[in-house]
C-alpha cells in the first residue's frame, strides 16, 4: 500500500503537468493572435483574418483546459498539503490572490469577447480585448511564477513560532531566482506555441492545403522560434548559473557530481547510482561542466556527497535535464535549418515539414522536463530550507487520495487525448475551406493611399468574409 | 488596522465571491442541466446564451476558494479535510463541463452529442456535488446515515435551485418556443427549490440549536424576518408571473427574483453560523491569516474588485439581448 505522501506527490504531479501543458502555449499563443490582429489593422488582407480565427479557436479550446485544471490546483494546496499554507501561508496567500484579482478575471472576462465579439464590438474594442488576454495571461504567469520562485529562493520574511510572515513584498516578489524563472519560461511558453503553430501548419500543408494561411503561419513560427532558441539557450545558462549559486545540490543532480571535485566533466550518458553513490556507464567531456559554471576549467563543484539526506533524488533530476537540453538544442536546429530554407527557397522540403509535425508537442517535452529538473531538485525541500515535502503533507487516509489520484488520471488521459485528435481534426477542416479569391485582397497602391482607404477597404473584406 | 476587522472585511469579501459564484455558476450550471438531449438546436441557443461567460463565471468559484485558503487557511484544511471526496467528485464534473463546452463546438459532428451528453453530466455533477458539500458543512460535518441523508437532500436541492436560475437565464436571454419550455421549467423547478428550502432550513433549526435561538430570540428576530418574508413574496411573484399569459413581466425579472432568493437564502445561511466559519468550530478570528498578509491583500483587492465589476458589466452589455448563434467570425 501506498502512503499519504507518495500518492499525494504523484497527485500533484499529474494535476500540475497536466496543467502547464495548457498555459504554455496560450501565454504566448495570444501575443501570436495579437501579431495577427495587428497586421490586419495594416494592412487588412484575408489571410491574416483566416489566420487569426484558426487559431483563435484552438486558443480558446487550450484555454478551457487551463482554467479547468486551473480550479484543480487552487483545491490543491489546501486538501492534499494543509503544511504548507500552514507554515507559508502569509506569503504564498497573498500572492495567490493577486494573481485571481488581477489576472484570472481580467483573461476570463474578455476572453468572451475575443472570442464571440468580432460583430458586437468596434475592430478597434476587438483588438484591444485581444491585447487585454494577452497581457492577463503573462500576468497570470508573473503571480504564479514570482510564488514558485520562493519556495526555491525564498527572501524578505522572518520565521516567527516556526510560521513565515513577510517583512517586505518587494523582496519576496523579486526573489533572486525570479528573473530568470520567468524570462526562462516565458521563452519556453514563445518556443511551445511556436512549434505548435509550425507543426499543425505543416501538418495542413502536407495534407494538401495551398492555401496562403498555413504557409503563412509557418512562417512566422519559424522565424520567431529560430530567434528564441538561442536566446532560451543564454538565458537558461544563465538561470543555471543563478541556481548554481542558490541551489548547488540541485546543479549537483544535474550534474551527477557525487564528489566535490575540481575540473568536473559534463556527462553526456551515465546512470546515476544512489545505492552505491556513484555514476554507471559515464560518457564525459572533461572539465565542461566546472567550465560552464565556474567560467575555470578547474573550477570546484560541490558534490551531493557534501548534502546528504538534503539534496534530490539524481537519476530523475539528472535525465530530465538532458531530456530538456537535448530537445532545446533540436529545437534550435530544426528552426535554423527551416529558416534556412525560407530564406532561399521561400519553401520548406516535405521532409523537413514532415519533422515540423512530428515536434508540434515539442515544446510540452522540454518545457515538462525543465519542470521537472527545478522542481524535483528542490527536494526534499517544499520551501527551500524551511519547510520539506514530507512535513506538509495531509492526514486524509491514502484511500481517499488514491480515489482521487484515479479519478484525475482517468479523466486527462481521455482529455488529452481528445484535445490532441480534436487540434488535428480542427487542421484537417481547415485544409478543406476554399482560398479566397484575388478579388478579396485589397488592392493597395502605397502606403498613403492605404492610409485613405483603410476603414472602407477592410469593411468590403469584413464583408465579403461575412464578419463585421 | 485590527487583526479582527481584517478578519471581518475578509469574510464579507468571500461572503461576496461565494454569492456571486453562486448566481453567476449557478445559472450556467443550471442551463447545462437542462439541456434537452432531443432538441440539438435548442441545446446551440442554450450554450450560446451562456458561451462568452461561463469563463469568467467559474473564476468565482477560484476567488472564493482563493480567499478562503488565502485569508482562513485553517478553515480550508478542516472543511476540505471532511469535503476531500465530494470536492474531488466536483472537480471531476466541472473539468468535463469545462472542456465539453469548447470540444463540442470544434470536434467532428459525430461526436457533438457525446460531449453534450458530458456537459449535462458533468453539470449535474458538480451541482450536485456541491449541495452535498453544502449539506455537510451545515451539519458540522456530522457522520452518519441522517447526516448522509440530508446532505444528499441538499445535493438535490442546490440542483434544483441551479436549475430555476438556468430556467430564469433562459427565458431572459431566449424567445420562442424554447423560452416556453423555459418557463414550464421554472414553474417546476421553483416548487421543488421551494420544498428544499424549508426542509434545509427546517432541519437545520432543528439540529443546530444556537441556530434556532438567533433566529427565534428577540430583539434579533425583529431584524431578520424580512428574510423569510422576501424569500416566500419571491417564490409567489415566480408562480404568479410565469402563469400570466400576457407579457406581464419583462423577461428579465424573474431572473432578479431568482437571484434575490439567491441571496436571501445566502444571508440566512451566514446569519445562522457568523461568526464561526466551521459551523460547530472555529471561528474566523481563530482561523484568519497574519494581518501584514491581509493587509497586503487589501489594498489591491480594494481596487480591483470595483474594476472587476465595471468591466464584468461592459461584458454584458456587449453581449446583452437575446442569445444568438455563437460564432467567433
Amino acid at each position: 500500500m501506498l502512503d499519504v505522501l507518495i500518492l499525494s506527490r504523484i497527485q500533484f504531479a499529474a494535476n500540475i503537468s497536466f496543467h502547464i501543458l495548457f498555459p504554455t502555449i496560450t501565454i504566448a499563443l495570444c501575443w501570436f493572435l495579437l501579431y495577427f490582429k495587428i497586421r490586419q489593422h495594416i494592412t487588412p488582407h484575408p489571410v491574416w483574418q483566416r489566420a487569426y480565427r484558426f487559431w483563435v479557436k484552438i486558443f480558446a479550446l487550450t484555454f478551457a483546459m487551463g482554467v479547468v485544471s486551473g480550479i484543480t490546483m487552487s483545491f490543491q494546496f489546501g486538501t492534499n498539503w494543509p503544511g504548507f499554507m500552514e507554515t507559508v501561508g502569509n506569503v504564498a496567500g497573498p500572492l495567490l490572490g493577486y494573481e485571481v484579482l488581477t489576472a484570472f478575471f481580467l483573461e476570463a472576462t474578455f476572453l468572451g469577447i475575443m472570442l464571440f465579439g468580432q460583430g458586437r464590438v468596434s475592430p478597434r474594442t476587438h483588438t484591444l480585448a485581444t491585447v487585454i488576454v494577452a497581457i492577463g495571461t503573462t500576468l497570470s504567469a508573473f503571480w504564479i511564477l514570482a510564488l514558485n520562485s520562493w519556495m526555491h529562493t525564498p527572501t524578505g520574511f522572518e520565521m516567527r513560532d516556526g510560521v513565515a510572515f513577510p517583512v517586505s513584498w518587494l523582496e519576496i516578489i523579486f526573489n533572486p531566482s525570479f528573473p530568470f524563472r520567468m524570462i526562462h519560461v516565458l521563452i519556453a511558453s514563445g518556443l511551445t506555441a511556436a512549434f505548435l503553430i509550425a507543426g499543425i501548419s505543416a501538418y495542413r500543408i502536407l495534407k494538401g492545403d495551398t492555401k496562403k494561411t498555413p504557409q503563412q503561419s509557418l512562417k512566422i513560427a519559424i522565424i520567431v522560434a529560430a530567434i528564441l532558441a538561442p536566446m532560451q539557450a543564454l538565458v537558461g545558462d544563465l538561470h543555471g548559473l543563478n541556481t548554481f549559486e542558490y541551489q548547488p545540490q540541485k546543479v549537483a543532480a544535474m550534474e551527477g557530481v557525487w564528489e566535490t571535485e575540481k575540473g568536473a566533466p559534463m556527462l553526456l550518458f551515465a546512470i546515476p547510482n544512489e545505492k552505491e553513490r556513484r555514476n554507471d556507464f559515464a560518457i564525459g567531456i572533461p572539465n565542461l561542466a566546472s567550465l560552464i559554471l565556474t567560467h575555470s576549467a578547474e573550477g570546484e563543484i560541490k558534490g551531493l556527497n557534501e548534502f546528504k539526506g538534503e539534496h534530490p533524488p539524481v537519476f530523475a533530476v539528472f535525465w530530465s535535464f538532458r531530456t530538456m537540453v537535448g530537445m532545446g538544442l533540436l529545437m534550435l536546429i530544426i528552426s535554423w535549418i527551416s529558416l534556412a530554407f525560407l530564406l532561399k527557397r521561400g519553401q520548406l522540403p516535405k521532409p523537413l515539414l514532415m519533422v515540423l509535425c512530428g515536434m508540434t508537442f515539442s515544446g510540452w517535452v522540454a518545457t515538462l522536463a525543465g519542470w521537472y529538473v527545478t522542481e524535483i531538485g528542490r527536494q526534499p525541500y517544499l520551501v527551500t530550507g524551511i519547510l520539506k515535502t514530507a512535513d506538509a503533507v495531509t492526514t486524509l487516509p491514502p484511500s481517499h487520495v488514491g480515489l482521487s489520484l484515479s479519478i484525475y488520471l482517468t479523466l486527462y488521459a481521455v482529455l488529452l487525448c481528445a484535445y490532441i485528435y480534436t487540434l488535428f481534426s480542427m487542421a484537417r477542416k481547415a485544409v478543406n475551406t476554399p482560398e479566397y479569391e484575388e478579388s478579396d485582397i485589397p488592392h493597395v497602391a502605397s502606403p498613403h493611399a492605404e492610409h485613405f482607404h483603410e476603414q472602407p477597404v477592410k469593411k468590403v473584406i469584413d464583408e465579403k468574409l461575412g464578419g463585421s | 488596522m485590527s487583526a479582527d476587522f481584517l478578519a471581518t472585511i475578509f469574510i464579507v469579501l468571500m461572503g461576496i465571491a461565494v454569492l456571486v459564484y453562486a448566481i453567476a455558476d449557478g445559472y450556467d450550471l443550471g442551463t447545462g442541466i437542462l439541456l434537452p438531449l432531443d432538441n440539438e438546436k435548442h441545446r446551440d441557443t442554450m450554450i450560446a446564451s451562456i458561451g462568452p461567460f461561463w469563463d469568467a463565471n467559474e473564476t468565482w468559484l477560484v476567488l472564493a476558494v482563493g480567499l478562503l485558503l488565502i485569508a482562513f487557511p485553517k478553515a480550508h484544511s478542516q472543511i476540505f479535510y471532511h469535503l476531500y471526496i465530494p470536492a474531488t467528485f466536483m472537480l471531476a464534473g466541472l473539468i468535463l463541463r469545462g472542456v465539453s463546452f469548447d470540444f463540442r463546438a470544434k470536434t467532428s459532428v459525430s461526436q457533438k452529442p457525446l460531449w453534450d451528453k458530458a456537459f449535462k453530466f458533468g453539470s449535474l455533477l458538480t451541482s450536485f456535488c456541491q449541495g452535498y458539500m453544502l449539506g455537510r458543512y451545515v451539519l458540522g460535518f456530522a457522520e452518519g446515515w441522517q447526516a448522509t441523508g440530508f446532505a444528499v437532500l441538499s445535493g438535490l436541492g442546490v440542483s434544483a435551485a441551479y436549475g430555476l436560475i438556468g430556467a430564469a437565464w433562459l427565458i431572459y436571454k431566449t424567445e420562442g418556443e424554447l423560452q416556453q419550455k423555459a418557463k414550464a421549467w421554472l414553474t417546476m423547478l421553483s416548487r421543488i427549490t421551494f420544498i428544499g428550502i424549508i426542509a434545509v432550513s427546517l432541519a437545520n433549526l432543528a439540529v443546530n440549536p444556537d441556530v434556532f435561538s438567533r433566529w427565534f430570540e428577540l430583539p434579533l428576530a425583529f431584524f431578520v424576518i424580512p428574510i423569510p418574508a422576501l424569500c416566500l413574496a419571491c417564490f409567489a411573484y415566480l408562480e404568479w408571473t410565469v402563469s400570466q399569459q400576457k407579457r406581464h413581466f419583462r423577461d428579465i425579472s424573474p431572473l432578479l427574483a431568482v437571484m434575490l432568493i439567491f441571496t436571501l437564502s445566502f444571508c440566512g445561511l451566514g446569519f445562522s453560523f457568523f461568526p464561526e466559519i466551521v459551523p460547530g468550530g472555529i471561528t474566523i478570528w481563530e482561523a484568519a491569516a497574519a494581518p501584514e498578509s491581509l493587509q497586503f491583500l487589501l489594498i489591491g483587492a480594494l481596487i480591483v474588485v470595483p474594476t472587476i465589476g465595471v468591466y464584468t458589466g461592459y461584458s454584458y452589455w456587449v453581449f446583452r439581448g437575446k442569445a444568438t448563434a455563437l460564432s467567433y467570425e
